[in-house]
């Protein structure tokens, strides 16, 4: 068994599925065979501490970097939308938000207008790149992801440069275009607040899988809790308790279940661990 | 009156500037500026290579510069070294086994200086044929490849994603910009030969609101001083090569003094 969570054959077959995936950088083990897969209309999010090899795992899974051992297999046709962590912005390179958006996919302005505004960045079009702040960056590279109308987003750490205030905004956001699109989302962070209000299924990194399952599953895992402390494993729990809704668009509070993808046939089981 | 060594000096002038405009840009945009200066640096062991063959010394130098290309290339994948201290043993390296290969070849008379410094006034049919031929086929390529080129420069990742060969495409602009090198040394000599790449693309950058109007005003630049080097270097009898690339860097500063296109109200209104 691999992964309790997202096992589920309701699902249907998964988008993205790594097995067995080592990577190394020189004598150094980065990842060592580890398995994972996201489902349309599933949020999966990596947790782990840093040099946990996430960015690492994204490539993989991206075809960016080839495994050392192991396989990626894709969904046929699958396209991907990709966020990546830095997007190095340089103002030699005069380029608007637009032009940076049409980059990945030709779109009509009206297009690339619709993309921005669902993203909440709508009045920068016409803005250079180099001048926007990393929480606009962050919502163009959402955007810019969305026009390819993927049916998985990559997104690696995308509340990073992003304040506070719209951090669970922007978590929200993500969540609204699963369910608007059906799309399955991976997503790196090391937020746990964030990740534990919004995933359906976390996984654990720290070079291998430690655990993976429900977050609140994985809350108690041991593992989770030798690898982020007792203290932090609870404050999170605790969090989690208290926001046990999500948000509609206009980020008004809603039941839990009222659209969940996901039917609570779910196993009750702790967190799968991997052998 | 013109003679005609000064009409295919202007013709070469113009056709390395056109040549070296755009590829200055992604040059310049990619921070490849120590990259470029590494592969001028193959210049002598090309012309010594070239003459041993009995090769054109322009295509002997392009596949000199293209073979570095591609050993930067390799030896980048080796973490212990950086990048920039690798840049420098190969240019040196390089550069001492073309100076001890052309003193070997004493017979041959190897003209350095005009190989250092550039010898517009020099340059030949077969070199205009050359010339013209790889400012066609840098524009070529460049129109080709121009989407995939600006979106690996952006985000390689992304770029990558996204579908577009990134390592096809990376190799393509060493290859142009290897091309440009081999050219612009008959022209300001592989000493000058990176300035004519980067100084009229850095010029650029403030006259232009768009990559594709950068690329356009650094070809314009590159153009422009060529012609009044020529010019000065006829009229106050100085070296054609430093001539062209003093134009140059004069535009430049000149340069500065011009709001910056491509901006926003935004950071402005932060200044103010």
């Amino acid at each position: 068994m691999t992964l309790a969570a997202s096992g589920d054959e309701s699902h249907g077959p998964p988008l993205v599925r790594a097995r067995g995936v080592s990577v190394r950088f020189g004598r150094r083990s980065v990842l060592d065979s580890v398995d994972l897969q996201v489902h349309a209309g599933e949020i999966v999010t990596l947790v782990g501490l840093n040099g946990a090899g996430k960015s690492t795992l994204i490539r993989v899974i991206l075809g960016i970097l080839q495994p050392e051992r192991g396989t990626v297999e894709r969904a046929p046709g699958l396209r991907i939308g990709y966020s990546p962590q830095h997007v190095r912005r340089d103002p030699i390179l005069p380029i608007t938000v637009r032009r940076f958006l049409t980059l990945g996919a030709r779109a009509r302005s009206d297009r690339l207008k619709a993309a921005l505004d669902e993203v909440g960045a709508g009045a920068i079009l016409d803005f250079p790149l180099a001048e926007i702040s990393g929480g606009e960056m962050q919502r163009v590279l959402l955007a810019r992801a969305l026009l390819r109308e993927p049916g998985l987003l990559v997104l690696d750490e995308p509340l990073s440069g992003v304040d506070i205030a719209s951090q669970s905004e922007l978590y929200n956001l993500i969540g609204t275009l699963r369910d608007r699109y059906g799309c399955g989302v991976l997503l790196v962070s090391h937020d746990l607040h964030l990740v534990m209000a919004a995933s359906d299924t976390v996984v654990c990194l720290n070079r291998h899988v430690c655990c993976t399952g429900r977050p609140q599953a994985v809350l108690r895992d041991p593992e989770f809790i030798s690898l982020f402390g007792p203290h932090l494993s609870e404050s999170v729990a605790v969090y989690q308790h208290i926001h046990d809704h999500r948000h509609d668009a206009l980020g008004e509070p809603m039941a839990i279940d009222a659209d969940a993808p996901e039917p609570a046939t779910e196993p009750a089981t702790g967190a799968a661990r991997q052998p | 009156m013109m003679e005609d060594f000064f009409l295919r000096a202007l013709g070469g002038g113009i056709g390395a500037a056109l040549a070296a405009g755009p590829v200055g840009c992604f040059v310049v945009w990619r921070n490849l500026a120590y990259f470029g200066t590494a592969l001028a640096h193959g210049v002598l062991l090309g012309v010594a290579l070239g003459l041993l063959l009995r090769i054109e010394p322009i295509l002997a130098v392009f596949a000199v510069c293209l073979l570095l290309a591609l050993c930067l290339t390799l030896l980048e994948r080796q973490k212990l070294v950086s990048v920039d201290a690798l840049l420098g043993v190969l240019a040196h390296a390089v550069f001492a086994l073309g100076i001890v290969i052309v003193a070997f070849m004493e017979r041959l008379r190897v003209d350095l200086i005009g190989y250092l410094f550039g010898d517009i006034l020099a340059v030949g049919p077969v070199d205009l044929w050359l010339i013209f031929g790889t400012a066609a086929l840098v524009g070529a390529a460049l129109a080709w490849q121009w989407r995939n080129l600006l979106s690996i420069t952006v985000n390689r990742d992304l770029a990558a994603v996204e579908g577009v060969p990134v390592e096809r495409v990376r190799l393509l602009l060493l290859f142009l910009l290897a091309a440009v090198i081999a050219v612009g040394m008959k022209i300001v000599g592989m000493l000058l030969v990176v300035a004519l790449v980067i100084i009229p693309a850095a010029a650029a950058r403030r006259m232009a609101a768009t990559p594709e109007q950068m690329a356009g005003a650094a070809t314009a630049i590159g153009v422009v001083s060529a012609v009044g080097g020529l010019y000065a270097a006829l009229w106050w009898d100085i070296p054609a090569g430093p001539a062209i690339v003093l134009v140059a860097s004069t535009i430049f500063a000149g340069s500065l003094l011009l709001p910056v296109r491509g901006q926003s109200g935004r950071e402005r209104r932060g200044i103010r």
